[in-house]
């Protein structure tokens, strides 16, 4: 059996423990609530990461899809990317995948995987991009709502009623 | 947020980073960009005549503090511990049974511990103990008394503004400790050092000077609901004149002037427009708007509690002078909050206006017999119930609706059912989000309590995640695609949130859902909505 399908029938292990790393990038107390709380809309942020990691390592089993890939990795990076996390941070746990996975085998070292480890550090090298491009994509997100916060609202209900006169309206 | 490009050392010992379990008092503050409000501006401090009005910023280490600060500060508590029982109370009796700790949208949203509620109002408690209790004296921080330092003070500051003093926490505590009241007490001491932030100040000083937060002028603000009888024109064919400033009128309406001002609650603001007509029209009920008590809001209330009795006086001081016989609110949230909670002591009983009674169905608002003041959706909500407005529900048909319970007229007034009634008549797709998110346990937008600015929005998302997180569940179940409020902070705030986190979603009023379904008597046949878009099955008839 190939690395992949053994670790298909491990799945659920290999989620609780790379899940268990991410919620300790929280402070300790967080952490605590984080794996705790099993109701989804108590603990948004909990189990949201639960659940769409456990896409994510479905996913080395199945067809790679990147878009797949992309939408699981959305929620969470749209998350980290508004809490106390630099760029690094907030993308880093894609990269515990591989030590979760390898702390998992036996013999990690054994020749016989050295094929399929490389196949998935590639799979996982390029969530961790995806994520990547998923942070920034938010921080801009972010930065936009921020700019477009007044103009978009008071501005335009004032300019609808012609309230605003602008240089060119002379 | 790293907001410089961090050193490559830097970023190695960050990927390994795992933060160390730490006393919370032992974790020092650090004011992060994005989670904080500007400083007030001094000009609206001093027009106020508040304290030590001056230019600050709170990432420099001097915040330009008077230099007997810790002494007002220490005898502003004390004042106010013998002036509020409730607050003397709260700083003893808490048992740190840790059931608020998980209850609050910040702490759920950004992770940060010292967001739980039951910490929150530690920063308080700690000072509290070291200053008027013999044991916080004698065993300090053995028993989590600590001296008020200028740290300590930065993180009151820091953690205060990141309450929306929604009072979900409070739902929770076995005891019945409001954090919210801590949170107002906390503000309150703040801002006898001058440490308000600038989306708070500014409205208060515009209120207090031109009647409302943006400091709209009397003509301005006609000029807009004229401009509005113009858009409802074109959508209905019919001029809802509406009447200012109008003695003897037998109400008078006031709603936030964020209604008047800001998409998408300007739609809500033409939704109350055409109801008045319609009354007018068909029952002869004279409403009058006032061009100078012309905001519902109270951001005084996010400053101390006699700034939002000065802001709420005016409201009465108008409808006294008008002569009209009770005032309607509009679709408001903190409004609710200072007018069922607080008016009465503050500037009550209004017994110069009458128990509010609905002429049209002749239903008597027991509630209100004090305050004089009638909620828009009771007031719709009983019309309806009387078969008295003319409804068409399929209007409305290609939205799908769900309704975000406010803070504050759902725990600050208990209003839960009368939106929902007034929804599900003029509407045909209503469904609810998950118990724990709504009713009493409804979770707040995220920028409540004066929060709602920009440079914050880091913090507006992340207190936003978990009211998010229901509607994107509503939306992906029911397929839901509008998000319903009675709260004008909710339709400014929510709009970004949804943006954010599910952008499929709109956020409307109540009142322009009504309006929408309303038939006005002499209307022309209606193809748009109140935002002029096409009614459902009239897509072609836009083209
Ligand atoms: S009042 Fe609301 S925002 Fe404030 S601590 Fe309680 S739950 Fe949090
Ligand atoms: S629930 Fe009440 S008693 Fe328990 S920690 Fe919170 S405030 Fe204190």
């Amino acid at each position: 059996m190939g690395l992949m399908a053994q670790l298909a029938l491990r799945k659920d292990v290999v989620v609780d423990k790379w899940f268990a790393r991410v919620v300790d990038t929280y402070p300790a107390e967080t952490a605590r609530f984080l794996r705790s709380q099993k109701d989804p809309f108590a603990n948004p942020v909990g189990r949201t990461t639960h659940q769409q990691l456990g896409t994510l390592v479905a996913l080395l089993d199945a067809d790679w899809n990147p878009d797949t890939a992309r939408s699981a990795l959305d929620p969470i990076m749209r998350i980290r990317a508004v809490q106390d996390f630099s760029a690094a941070r907030a993308t880093g746990f894609v990269f515990d995948l591989k030590q979760v996975i390898r702390g998992l085998m036996k013999s990690p070292d054994d020749a016989r995987w050295i094929g399929d480890l490389k196949q998935l550090d590639r799979l996982i090298d390029e969530m961790a991009l995806i994520s990547f491009d998923l942070f920034m994509g938010c921080r801009e997100k972010v930065y936009e709502l921020k700019a477009n916060e007044m103009k978009d609202r008071t501005y335009k209900a004032f300019a609808k009623a012609g309230l605003i006169k602008e240089v060119d309206d002379e | 947020m790293a907001d410089e490009t961090p050193k490559p050392q830097e970023l190695l010992d960050r990927i390994a980073y795992q933060p160390p379990a730490k006393h919370w008092m032992d974790v020092p503050v650090n004011i992060r960009k994005g989670m904080y409000c500007y400083a007030s501006n001094p000009k609206s401090v001093e027009y106020l005549s508040m304290p030590n009005a001056r230019p600050w910023n709170p990432l420099e280490d001097d915040w330009q503090l008077p230099e007997n600060w810790q002494q007002i500060l220490h005898e502003g508590f004390k004042e106010r511990l013998e002036k509020f029982r409730s607050i003397k109370v709260f700083m003893d009796i808490c048992v740190r049974c840790g059931a608020c700790a998980d209850k609050c949208h910040f702490f759920i949203g950004t992770g940060d511990p010292k967001n739980m509620p039951v910490l929150r109002a530690e920063l308080l408690r700690s000072v509290y103990r070291n200053d008027f209790t013999a044991l916080g004296k004698v065993l300090g921080r053995l028993n989590g008394a600590r001296p008020m330092t200028l740290d300590v003070l930065k993180e009151w500051w820091y953690y205060l503004f990141q309450c929306t003093e929604c009072r979900r926490c409070s739902l929770f505590c076995p005891y019945g400790i409001d954090t919210a009241e801590i949170t107002i007490f906390g503000r309150e001491l703040l801002n006898l050092l001058g440490l308000n932030i600038d989306w708070v100040a500014t409205p208060v000083a515009n209120c207090y000077r031109t009647g409302n937060h943006l400091g709209i002028q009397p003509h301005a603000f006609k000029d807009m609901l004229d401009f509005f009888v113009d858009d409802i024109e074109e959508i209905t064919g019919l001029r809802c004149e509406q009447t200012f400033n109008e003695k003897g009128a037998d109400i008078l309406f006031i709603t936030p002037s964020g209604d008047v001002f800001a998409d998408p609650g300007t739609y809500t603001c033409m939704g109350y427009m055409m109801l008045f007509h319609y009354l007018k029209e068909k029952y002869g009920l004279k409403v009058t708007w006032s061009t100078y008590a012309s905001e519902g809001g109270n951001f005084g209330f996010f400053t101390s509690h006699e700034t939002m009795k000065r802001l709420n006086a005016k409201m009465y001081l108008e409808a006294r002078r008008l002569g009209v016989k009770w005032i309607l609110g509009g679709e408001c949230g903190h409004m609710w909050r200072v007018i069922n909670q607080y008016m009465d002591t503050m500037n009550g009983p209004a017994d110069f206006l009458e128990t509010p009674v609905n002429p049209i169905t002749g239903t008597v608002y027991q509630n209100a017999a004090s305050t004089k003041m009638v909620h828009i959706s009771e007031f719709t909500a009983d019309l309806i119930r009387h078969g008295k407005l003319e409804l068409d529900p399929s209007r409305n048909d290609n939205k799908i609706i769900t309704f975000h319970d406010s803070c504050n007229p759902a725990r600050g007034m208990g209003m839960f059912e009368e939106p929902r009634y007034v929804i599900k008549s003029v509407a045909n797709h209503f469904y609810e989000m998950p118990a724990n998110t709504i009713r009493e346990q409804t979770f707040c937008c995220g920028s409540g309590a004066g929060l709602n600015a920009g440079e914050n929005m880091e913090l507006r998302m992340a207190g936003g995640l978990p009211r998010a997180n229901a509607v994107k569940y509503v939306h992906e179940t029911f397929g839901v695609n509008m998000l319903a409020c009675v709260c004008a902070i909710d339709r400014a705030a929510l709009p970004a949130s949804m943006e954010y986190w599910v952008p499929e979603v709109d956020v409307t009023g109540v009142t322009e859902l009504v309006a929408n379904a309303l038939i006005l008597p002499g209307e022309q046949e209606r193809t748009m909505d109140l935002r002029s878009e096409p009614l459902p099955g009239m897509e072609e008839a836009d083209e």
